[in-house]
């Protein structure tokens, strides 16, 4: 469909659409600036609990020495330093390939705008976007099994569990579990929420770009 | 000889079982702090001949934290330590123990600003200055020519001066004479230290004062700020059988000064220079160690040539405490040895100065009229009056000592609204604020000399006692009873809320500027210089680095410089050496602290962490091979 076959009313729509899909892409700019994570870890001896936030470009303890304490008490069971962003690939490319989806979402978003493009595009978009993020869910899920269970063999606290199995420290993805003393609160943070809000308003865009080019002419 | 004074309540009659147990049973309410929770009010109390400062919570009474001030404190090395040695240096030498008295908390426009507390020594006269961020003694700075630092440590109400005064006349300068001399020859230094904005203390000048006892002082506020008021004893001029001699005369001064006038007096080049020999110690938070200057003059003003700045108020009767209530007008003279309390009017002060309404003079100084100083006075109040505290709502709360009781009476109209025992024989009381333009007039304390039955025996030797009292309503109501460390003299209060959020919880390792301080396990190492050999070492959860050392000899001496590698809140680490001849080490997170140890045997000696700070503090140790003196094994360290 070209511009000269859609009369006036669809032509705002289509603005209207192209508009929400340059901002919903925009919105996972948020994700530079505040953290996509965050994992507090309280127990009874830290009533005011140690935290740490996860940003797409490194990890940063809530406290200024945050980081510091959580590795010192990790050291017990043996487990790794909380990885420097130079550590970690996913550090150094999660950034790119965010902002290459920014670039792309506003660009399809643009031509939509203009009228050049179909809305589905927006729907390609939106649907990359979500392979993305079970992609890097499922890295940042493995990441911390590798964490939580990669440990020193000489490890001052040696734990198994009832068959004499090595117990497993991994922290949750997602909730609430105790890690031995500490309580282990992992939640998404506003860098993930604007992330799903501009996904989310990308998926509108399609939505509403669907429903101008319906019908009506 | 006692006046029993029964307990008011508000309803009058016989008093049931259940009735007191139902105002028990409310009493404890009030003076309940649930876990978790905190207390209302800090409230500092002088340790007196432990020669610390101790903090309390109110209402609970629960004792936080002792605080050394002038006495070595081998809990966590002050006074032992290299760094806080030179804290306790005199123009007599290092003196390890002191006698402290009166803390007050800085004022800004009369009001508590919590920025430091200070606090006298009453032996050795010196001033010291706490933080009331890192609750550490921070300075500490000697009075010359003077003896007995009692009416002290007072400040301006806007921390301008601390005051110092000599409870002892004493030849100045100092010199061999015969002691019945006395009278006429020796003198009382009072002596105005100024304070910086920075808490900084530094010797204005000394007031040159005849040869009488210079018990207690308040400064004025409000339209009596720029004066200061200090009780005189022995009058008498008596040096022998004091208890006796210093009792004759019927009335004694109140000494008021009008430091403006001197302050000014002294900027325009009056005053003269005199040598002196005193220490002044500062710790210095940068490079963590106290540094002493020895300073050789002092600025001595003689108060006769500073027309209309001094002048002597007579007040019954060996007068103890000098308190100004909140509005500056009212000056109470609490004299001892009197049955009535006697209160003085600033305004009529001023009036009679103008008239030169005066009675005599005492070594030039003018003598006002007494019935022209006099406000009013309080009858029959009690037995030996000592001490007087405001609570903001125009009354005033007096200890009276022989008859053990405190009793509140209205300013202004001079009745007795209420009297309440103590147990037993009190000296000072404290509301916070109590002595400031805004006291917060909810809490009293009554801290008491005498013990006795109070709590559970404990041999001879017994911690005071002290009540906390509700003033909130017409009636004092007693709240609870709690014993105090050392002998709190006098104390001073403040809300919470004012200084609990700047309360440090660390200190910055990167702020750390010890010589040294070893900031990683990288930069341990030892260095021999000489027959000294110094080790700088780090702690952490949970072992030392390093804790293996060898090539130390028979007859060295070995710098242990400890650094805290936390930053963490509440992990310090101890240190301590089989033998050593010092103290062990407390050392908090970011700190470096050094303390010594001279072996005098060849072997493999161990040393360990002291204060249990991880699950593997039992692990943590360390051995040292020392060999004998003269062989050549080399310097040798490490960690795993």
């Amino acid at each position: 469909m070209t511009t000269r076959f859609l009369t006036k009313q669809k032509k705002i729509t289509m603005k209207k659409s192209g508009l929400l899909m340059i901002v919903g892409s925009l919105l996972l700019l948020g994700l530079f600036i505040y953290p996509l994570w965050n994992i507090q870890l309280g127990a009874p001896q830290y009533p005011d609990p140690l935290g740490m936030d996860i940003y797409i470009t490194g990890i940063q303890g809530e406290g200024e020495f945050d980081i510091q304490n959580i590795d010192g008490v990790n050291h017990y069971i043996g487990m790794k330093k909380i990885p420097k962003p130079e550590d970690m690939w996913e550090f150094a490319t999660f950034p790119i390939i965010i902002i290459g989806m920014v670039a792309l979402g506003v660009i399809i978003g643009l031509f939509g705008f203009l009228g050049k493009i179909s809305h589905n595009w927006f729907l390609g978009w939106f649907l990359l976007m979500m392979v993305l993020g079970i992609l890097g869910m499922y890295d940042f899920n493995s990441w911390l099994l590798d964490y939580g269970t990669d440990l020193n063999p000489n490890a001052i606290l040696n734990m198994t569990d009832a068959d004499g199995n090595p117990l497993s420290y991994k922290p949750p993805m997602l909730g609430t579990a105790k890690i031995l003393n500490f309580t282990a609160s992992s939640y998404p943070r506003m860098g993930a929420y604007a992330m799903f809000v501009g996904m989310f308003l990308t998926l509108v865009a399609w939505w509403i770009g669907k429903s101008a080019t319906k019908g009506r002419s | 000889m006692f006046v029993f004074a029964s307990l008011l309540v508000s309803c009058g009659g016989d008093k049931s079982d259940k009735k007191s147990g139902a105002l028990a049973g409310n009493a404890a309410e009030r003076v309940y702090v649930a876990p978790g929770e905190h207390d209302e009010f800090y409230a500092f109390l002088s340790g007196g001949y432990s020669g610390n400062l101790l903090v309390y919570g109110l209402p609970s009474g629960r004792m936080l934290k002792e605080i050394p001030v002038f006495s070595q404190f081998p809990t966590n090395g002050y006074g032992y330590s290299e760094e806080t040695v030179p804290m306790l240096n005199t123009s007599f030498g290092f003196v390890p123990w002191g006698d402290a008295h009166h803390p007050d908390i800085s004022q800004t426009n009369g009001e508590l600003d919590g920025r430091w507390i200070f606090i006298n020594e009453n032996n050795t006269p010196r001033i010291a200055r706490i933080s009331l961020e890192t609750f550490e003694t921070e300075e500490i700075i000697e009075i010359p020519h003077s003896a007995g630092n009692h009416s002290s440590s007072f400040i301006t109400e806007n921390t301008e001066y601390v005051v110092a005064g000599t409870r002892f006349a004493i030849p100045y300068p100092q010199e061999d004479i015969a002691i019945d001399q006395m009278k006429g020859n020796f003198k009382g230094p009072l002596t105005f230290i100024a304070i910086d904005d920075k808490g900084k203390m530094k010797i204005d000048f000394q007031l040159k004062m005849p040869g009488f006892n210079y018990d207690l002082s308040h400064p004025g506020r409000g339209d009596s700020h720029g004066w200061f008021f200090f009780t005189t004893y022995n009058t008498e001029e008596a040096h022998t059988l004091l208890e006796v001699n210093a009792s004759q005369n019927d009335k004694d001064f109140i000494a008021a000064i009008n430091w403006k006038k001197i302050q000014e007096y002294v900027r325009n080049g009056g005053g003269e220079e005199i040598d002196a020999e005193y220490a002044h110690n500062v710790f210095d938070h940068a490079t963590q160690k106290a540094t002493t200057t020895m300073v050789n003059k002092v600025l001595t003003v003689d108060p006769r040539d500073v027309k209309g700045a001094v002048f002597f108020m007579p007040t019954p009767k060996s007068p103890h405490g000098c308190d100004v209530d909140p509005s500056g007008e009212y000056i109470v003279g609490n004299g001892k040895l009197s049955t009535d309390l006697t209160v003085h009017s600033f305004s009529k002060m001023l009036k009679a100065i103008e008239n030169e309404d005066f009675d005599g003079e005492a070594y030039d100084i003018p003598i006002l009229n007494f019935e022209s100083t006099l406000a009013g006075t309080v009858k029959n109040g009690g037995l030996g009056p000592l001490h007087t505290e405001f609570d903001g709502k125009g009354n005033a709360y007096t200890t009276f000592f022989i008859s053990s009781e405190v009793v509140k009476w209205k300013l202004g109209t001079w009745e007795v609204l209420d009297r309440q025992p103590v147990y037993y024989s009190v000296g000072h009381n404290m509301i916070p604020g109590g002595n400031s333009r805004k006291p917060f007039g909810k809490y009293m304390i009554a801290m008491n000399k005498i013990t006795k039955d109070r709590y559970l025996p404990t041999g001879p030797e017994m911690e005071h006692s002290a009540q906390l009292f509700d003033i909130s309503g017409d009636k004092m109501e007693l709240l609870l009873d709690f014993p105090t460390h050392g002998e709190p003299h006098y104390a001073a209060g403040i809300p919470a809320d004012l200084i609990k959020s700047k309360s440090k919880k660390i200190y910055r390792l990167d702020e750390n500027k010890h010589k040294y301080a070893a900031k990683n396990e990288s930069e341990t190492k030892m260095v021999r210089e000489g027959n000294e050999v110094h080790v700088n070492m780090t702690t952490v959860r949970s072992h030392f680095s390093p804790d293996n050392l060898e090539g130390i000899k028979v007859g060295d001496k070995v710098y242990f410089h400890i650094t805290n590698l936390e930053q963490d809140f509440d992990v310090p680490h101890g240190f301590a050496m089989i033998g050593a001849n010092t103290a062990g080490l407390l050392i908090d997170p970011g700190q470096t602290k050094t303390i010594t140890w001279e072996p005098k045997k060849a072997g493999v000696w161990p040393f360990y962490c002291t204060d249990f700070c991880s699950a593997l503090h039992q692990e943590m140790q360390g051995y040292i091979r020392v060999s004998a003196k003269g062989s050549d094994i080399p310097l040798k360290w490490s960690l795993d």
